[in-house]
């Protein structure tokens, strides 16, 4: 008897063991928190962006860039089922310049784990931390220093996306007496609900089909040595600069090659409205 | 023994009286004026604040070349304008487009400049810092010298427990000072607190009644300004200098600029945006029968019967001009704690 149950036992436990490695959850674990990195991917059109090279507009003018910068800020990641996580306030703005060479990486920490399918962002800085103190606002934010030259100090509000360079096409500036082409983009709507200013902040909404980012996610064999922590997702959104001189409205360089704070900085802002994509995503 | 007493006594008053501080200097805010804009509450201006921000404010290290500091255009004694000048000159000698504001009740003011362009106090220092012709130097830069001026350590460290300089501090230290500049102490401001038994004259009370009449909607009492933008017909050609504009972009606001608080004008000579009014008589002239019908001239200013402007008898005009000579608070530009120690 005893050697019967022995093996009904030993044969119960080889089935419970090799079901045991086969039995994964349908869903994926996470843990509690983890990370995600949005990557900044500077292109020209369907090539990579760098300073100093030259590069085509849609209205063929021809533009060797010297300085592409923007602040992108209250990022917001949706999960697959539609539930958001907002980023919280002080950890929430990013001033991006380009620099060859330099990855521009924005690393989102203490985000609950999950599968993210999309995440919301502002091109800018908004109309309450444009007015906030400014001994309480971010050091990404600090006009003395990190943003000193994305600031207005005549017209309280940052520069949302600046865009230099020179360009054969555009007239000789006096001043420099370079054919300069030069664009600051700003404008948060002012803090006067009753007499509202110009307001250039977009929203912009990042997805792809498939595509989704395993903030957190655990491995279940720790094959890659992985901690607790999980993945670390990186999402890589190509910015694509040329797309600043067009859709939905293509100019020319000699007919706008200033704009610093007028009118036509709204078709700017409108322009570059669509020059973020989601190209792809590592988990 | 009782022969001592009285002696004794009158010494330790006089001693008392000898160490009453003068240089203790506590944020007051004037019970006849309404609650600041600024916040106060949670942004406490201390002693300690504001003796670094006049520090800082003295400082030609916030300049390119360290020959120019908030104080050489806003002088203590004109009650900080540049007197006399009807726009000012910064570093190189470079000249300004607009005539420099007395840096006084800032407190109580929404937005800041001719334009209205900035709206924290605390953000004001970096028009100046930043401008070509003014200071011509990058704020980081300031920061920069700050930290390694001796001098500073002690005074941050007293303003704000530890003595590491920032962003943050440097500007805050700026607004606790420009914000402590506080004028309520003219004869105006007596008469209305009934202190000291002040009391205007026949005459300063009769240009009291015209003011109300003419001028308290635009310059409302206790400030003096509604803090509005208006277009007071100083000219027809926007082109020069465009005001509020420049700012909202709003057509209407072409040519329109702050209305400017009038205390203390004795000291601030020239007037209006682009210094070009002398006097106080040449102000009153332009209001009746100088006035240009301007585009965005302001409809307070023109009269049903399509007049523009105010009239005045020549007593009349004496008469409001005397009294707003009781707006000049000559312990404001006295005071030792504001000027340059």
């Amino acid at each position: 008897m005893k050697k019967v149950h022995f093996l009904a036992a030993l044969a119960a436990i080889s089935m419970m063991t090799v079901t045991a490695c086969h039995d994964h959850n349908d869903e994926a674990e996470y843990a509690e928190k983890g990370s995600l990195v949005v990557e900044m991917d500077h292109q020209a059109g369907s090539v990579p962006f760098n300073l100093g090279a030259n590069y085509v507009t849609a209205a063929g003018d021809t533009i060797k860039f010297s300085k592409f910068n923007y602040f992108v800020s209250n990022f917001v990641l949706v999960k697959e089922d539609g539930s958001e996580y907002i980023v919280p306030k002080n950890d929430c703005y990013f001033l991006i310049q380009h620099e060859n060479g330099v990855a521009n990486e924005i690393k989102l920490e203490n985000i609950p784990g999950g599968a993210y399918k999309s995440v919301r962002f502002m091109i800018g800085v908004d109309s309450l931390m444009s007015a906030t103190p400014a001994e309480q606002r971010p050091a990404s934010l600090d006009p003395v220093t990190n943003a000193a030259g994305m600031y207005w100090a005549w017209n309280s509000g940052y520069i949302f996306v600046k865009v230099e360079g020179t360009s054969p096409q555009a007239p000789i500036d006096p001043s420099t007496q370079e054919r300069d082409v030069v664009y600051h983009v700003g404008g948060y709507g002012g803090n006067n609900p009753a007499s509202p200013t110009m307001n250039n902040i977009k929203t912009v909404t990042l997805e792809k089909s498939g595509e989704l980012a395993q903030v957190g996610q655990l491995e279940s064999d720790h094959s890659h040595g992985g901690t607790s922590e999980g993945v670390e997702p990186h999402a890589h959104v190509y910015v694509n600069v040329l797309e600043f001189f067009t859709a939905p409205t293509s100019f020319k360089v000699a007919d706008n090659p200033v704009m610093h704070w007028g009118d036509f900085s709204k078709t700017l802002a409108n322009n570059y409205a669509d020059m973020f994509t989601l190209d792809h995503i590592h988990n | 023994m009782y022969r001592f007493v009285f002696p004794l006594f009158m010494i330790v008053l006089f001693a008392a009286c000898k160490e009453a501080p003068q240089d203790e200097w506590t944020l007051e805010l004037p019970s006849n004026f309404p609650k600041p804009h600024f916040d106060v509450a949670n942004r406490p201006i201390t002693k300690e604040g504001f003796e670094l921000g006049r520090k800082i404010f003295y400082d030609p290290q916030l300049s390119r070349d360290n020959s120019t500091s908030c104080g050489s255009c806003h002088i203590s004694t004109s009650a900080f304008t540049q007197h006399g000048h009807v726009v000012s000159h910064g570093i190189d000698n470079k000249l300004g487009r607009r005539n420099s504001l007395p840096v006084q009740n800032m407190l109580w003011e929404p937005l800041f400049f001719w334009d209205g362009g900035v709206q924290n106090l605390e953000l004001v220092a970096l028009n100046a810092i930043t401008s070509p012709v003014e200071m011509d130097e990058s704020p980081a830069n300031v920061l920069e010298k700050i930290k390694n001026d001796p001098a500073y350590p002690p005074l941050f460290k007293a303003a704000y427990g530890t003595e590491e300089v920032t962003s943050g501090r440097f500007l805050f230290a700026l607004a606790q000072f420009m914000g402590g500049l506080i004028s309520a102490n003219s004869k105006y401001d007596q008469v209305q607190r009934g202190e000291n038994n002040a009391q205007f004259t026949a005459e300063e009370a009769r240009g009291y009644e015209l003011f109300k009449q003419n001028c308290t909607t635009c310059h409302q009492e206790p400030l003096f300004t509604d803090f509005s933008f208006r277009d007071n017909g100083l000219t027809k050609n926007y082109d020069r200098d465009k005001g509020r504009f420049e700012i909202s972009l709003d057509s209407s606001d072409l040519g329109v600029f702050r209305v400017p608080s009038l205390r203390n004008l004795t000291y601030t000579k020239p007037y209006m945006h682009d210094g070009k009014k002398a006097s106080l008589e040449a102000v009153l002239d332009h209001y009746t029968g100088g006035l240009e019908m301007s585009r965005n001239l302001d409809p307070l200013l023109i009269q049903p019967n399509g007049q523009l402007g105010f009239s005045l008898s020549a007593q009349q005009k004496l008469d409001i001009i005397a009294f707003l000579k009781t707006l000049d608070d000559e312990e404001f530009v006295r005071n030792p704690l504001f000027s340059e120690q």
